[in-house]
């Protein structure tokens, strides 16, 4: 059985331009009949059709879990990349039809929380949009801070004040405001989970913050998907399948393992789960490990890598596949 | 091999936090001077020791007191000291840090209410010393036996003749004994003084 | 399709028996003629006609009988069915799961219909016909938890996963091969397991939790385990091992036939939406030595196995007192023929 298979066929019902960076995409089912139900802080996985390449992305849900006739998810347009952010923000129009994966949540709420407090940065807002959601409806105790460049990047900021009022912490950078996270973490109850998706830098910024102000790293979540970044082309050989691939420049591992006709498994495609871990038989070459995934020993030894992210360069790379 | 849902305690180690709570029966005292000899300097100013010395614990207190805890409680037992934790544990805030020695059930006993008060278990460092002796709940009459040391032993409550399992649970603090001779009652296997 | 729902009981006279074609639908679990504990997991799929897999939540002649011992069961210790407080919302997964699926399978038993979370529903065979709003346990007579899973048959864990590892936090246990809901409720994957032997030191934990914690949505997978029972008593709990453990001294070569049960336990597990937590339905099947030896290959095999367990399988599955006994009697119908492929009763 392979996981991240369970497709579902989907209409672009509408695209909204919610500021100049970001776009919010509707997908209803094709069948016209409901969504699955799901869980605030899960992603679905896009599967992007671009001429002759398919890319597959995971993006947070941002709707609300209790309203499953659509599926909400907002990109940030990053010129860049890969170019699955320019594809939607340039390409998808409402009536495409585009398939989507059910949804999958690799940063769920701890439902025994006296409190949860949560940090987001910039896009990193998505899956609080649906997690305060599922809060709010349920009496749950929440508290967010969201830190932005300047009012005309806050996506939701309004959205989210009108909801849920003084819950909602707002910091603009252009307006010199910080979030005094030490003082923050000092005066949560026992019991407080703390959550944070946002950029890399300030995903790091919390949990040394936290672990400093003694909380157990238990009590910390982040959401850490990593997008895969492109590089130079590369050459493998398949040695369970007896094929050989190249890798293209803006192709990740995976993506070319799949164009190849294989079906790996995967969940998050961004360096986090662990489904797609793959045994390297033999290498000649350095591998470039972006995962979250893999310990220092298995990457030393040189033995695994993770496709989703991951990328080498050298003379050859044998997998287990 | 001990069964894998039995507590595995370790070394009371210095953890970052902004207040510091120490818990210790009169067995486990002396981890927590030893614990002192590698906190950091200045640690014990934001730090309460709570000691339950039981019956014969007054011997340690001068020493608990020369470390200079910013509060210190003296009290008889954990049943005694209980409503002053609670409120210490609903008073305080995250940066909390839990340390507890002692008997295997002033552990269990201390983690449970800590769970309560949204400390788990896995933050909340622990030693072991002094007696072996159990918490065996009955898992028939569901009543818990104290300062069990043989195997099998007798329930308090209901009577039955338990064998002592490996097996334990947090919630109850305590392990699981199960009628050793409910095949045939007749049976009665010899009795052997183990947990001490 | 009617099913004819038989009045019978699991305790005192143990009236307890198989229609032929329950018998035929047995989930018998040994592939070949031999036992080692393993994972076998394998997708929870329904569309297997005239066997238990053919619905996701399979309702047969023992429906009524097994719910009432349920409700006999938890008179007399509710502690059977519990809940953490955060795991309610698991508990409205369960039923929203529950009663779509049965309704779905079963349209002539049960009915569901929802007008937002107004939701109506009937089951026919215990008679209830209940109004109630969907989330809001004060519109339910018990739990969400308790009130589907005693209208459905087998045992049902809920499990939370958090920190990288499974959470026995919720559930129904009153059909149970023993062990404790009570005593484990808050254990993790590896703590509530800790008294199984082999496993651990195999690996199977290990692989299992990992292929667990990464189950979706829509995609349940099931596997079985297998014990024996003396009497057709559901209820073999720990918490009454006082009461029926000298049951398992009653077996003698002439009573085998009619005393002595092969007990299936068909596991499930389905990722529930809300919550994120997974459902572990564990539905116990019961089959007599005497309805087991109507299929020739079955009890072939099933002496073959039963003979060669290894020693800490029998300890701990209980069977030491009675096990030479039952191969003895086993004996008779194995004349070392080979077996054919699968589990099918030929």
């Amino acid at each position: 059985m392979k996981a991240g298979s369970n497709r579902i066929e989907a209409v672009v019902t509408n695209v909204v331009a919610v500021n100049e960076l970001v776009k919010r995409f509707h997908f209803e089912r094709a069948d016209g009949g409901l969504l699955p139900t799901f869980s605030g802080g899960a992603h679905i996985v896009v599967e992007m059709r671009d001429d002759e390449k398919t890319r597959l992305n995971p993006y947070s849900l941002m709707s609300s879990p209790l309203d499953t006739r659509d599926f909400r998810i907002s990109i940030r347009r990053d010129d860049v990349g890969r170019g699955g952010s320019l594809f939607m923000h340039r390409k998808v129009k409402p009536g495409d039809r585009m398939v989507i994966s059910n949804p999958v949540n690799l940063f769920s709420l701890d439902l025994r929380a006296k409190k949860h407090l949560m940090i987001a940065g910039g896009i990193g807002i998505t899956p609080f949009v649906a997690q305060t959601s599922q809060l709010a409806a349920g009496s749950g105790n929440f508290e967010l801070h969201y830190a932005v460049r300047n009012d005309a990047l806050a996506s939701y900021a309004d959205v989210l004040k009108e909801r849920h009022g003084s819950r909602i912490h707002l910091y603009r950078d252009d307006s010199g405001e910080t979030l005094d996270l030490a003082r923050v973490l000092a005066t949560q109850p026992l019991g407080t989970h703390l959550y944070v998706c946002g950029p890399a830098g300030m995903i790091t910024w919390v949990r040394n913050t936290a672990a400093a102000a003694g909380w157990p790293a238990e009590r910390v979540h982040f959401e850490h998907f990593a997008a895969p970044q492109p590089g130079k082309p590369f050459d493998v050989r398949l040695a369970v399948s007896g094929v050989d691939i190249q890798v293209g420049e803006h192709e990740s591992l995976l993506e070319a393992i799949e164009a190849a006709g294989l079906d790996p498994p995967y969940l998050c495609r961004g360096g986090v789960c662990g489904q797609c871990e793959t045994n390297v038989i033999s290498h000649d070459g350095k591998f470039l490990h972006n995962d979250h995934w893999l310990s220092e020993e298995d990457r030393q030894s040189g033995c695994k890598i993770m496709p989703c992210v991951s990328r080498f360069e050298g003379k050859s790379l044998v997998l287990e596949r | 091999m001990t069964m894998l849902s039995r507590p595995v305690y370790g070394v009371l180690t210095p953890q970052t936090g902004k207040n510091h709570l120490l818990i210790a029966d009169a067995d486990g005292a002396s981890a927590i001077t030893d614990f002192a000899k590698k906190a950091p300097p200045g640690f014990f100013a934001s730090a309460e020791i709570m000691y339950l010395d039981g019956p014969d614990g007054a011997k340690n207190v001068q020493a608990l007191k020369a470390l200079s805890p910013a509060r210190f409680y003296q009290g008889p037992s954990i049943a005694a000291a209980l409503p002053r934790l609670r409120q210490l544990l609903a008073e305080s805030h995250m940066g909390l840090r839990l340390y507890v020695a002692g008997t295997e059930g002033l552990i269990g006993q201390i983690v449970q209410i800590a769970n309560e008060a949204g400390i788990e278990y896995t933050a909340v460092q622990t030693e072991h010393r002094g007696s072996l002796a159990r918490r065996v709940q009955c898992v028939h009459c569901k009543g818990i036996t104290e300062n069990v040391t043989t195997q099998p032993c007798t329930c308090a409550h209901c009577g039955l003749l338990l064998l002592v399992r490996d097996h334990y649970s947090r919630r109850y603090a305590a392990f699981q004994g199960v009628c050793i001779n409910a095949e045939d009652p007749t049976e009665i296997p010899p009795t052997e003084e183990i947990f001490r | 399709m009617g099913i004819n729902f038989r009045q019978e009981t699991f305790r005192d006279d143990y009236s307890f028996k198989n229609s032929p074609e329950q018998i035929r639908r047995f989930p018998f679990p040994f592939p070949e003629d031999k036992y080692m504990y393993s994972v076998n997991i394998e997708p929870h799929v329904p569309g297997l006609k005239d066997t238990v897999f053919e619905h996701l939540f399979d309702v047969d002649e023992h429906y009524i009988s097994e719910m009432q011992d349920r409700a006999l069961v938890l008179a007399e210790d509710p502690l059977r069915c519990q809940s953490l407080p955060h795991m309610e919302l698991a508990g409205w997964d369960t039923l929203e799961l529950l009663m779509t699926e049965k309704a779905k399978s079963y349209p002539d038993l049960f009915t569901l219909t929802r007008d937002g979370d107004k939701w109506h529903w009937i089951n026919r065979p215990l008679g209830i016909d209940d109004h109630f709003t969907f989330g809001d346990s004060s519109t339910l007579p018990y739990g969400p938890l308790e009130y589907i899973t005693r209208q459905s048959q087998g045992d049902f864990a809920v499990l939370d996963q958090r920190d990288n590892n499974l959470w026995m936090d919720a559930g129904i246990v009153t059909t149970q091969a023993d062990w404790s809901l009570d005593f484990d409720i808050g254990m993790n994957f590896f703590e509530w397991h800790a008294p199984v032997p082999l496993a651990h030191q195999m690996g199977v934990f290990t692989r299992a939790l990992k292929f667990l914690m990464a189950m979706q949505q829509g995609q349940p997978s099931r596997r079985h385990n297998w014990t024996m029972t003396i009497n057709s008593r559901l209820d073999t709990s720990p918490e009454n091992f006082h009461k029926w453990g000298t049951d398992r001294a009653t077996v003698t070569p002439e009573n085998v036939g009619q005393k002595v049960h092969l007990r299936v336990e068909v596991q499930m597990f389905f990722r529930l939406p809300r919550s994120n937590a997974l459902l572990f339905p564990i539905r116990c099947y019961l089959l007599k030595m005497d309805e087991l030896v109507t299929s020739p290959k079955w009890a072939r095999r099933f002496h073959r196995v039963l003979r060669d367990l290894p020693n800490e399988l029998a300890e701990y599955k209980g069977l030491v007192r009675y096990r030479p006994t039952v191969v003895e009697w086993l004996s008779k119908y194995d004349d070392g023929a080979p077996t054919s492929a699968g589990l099918g009763p030929d």
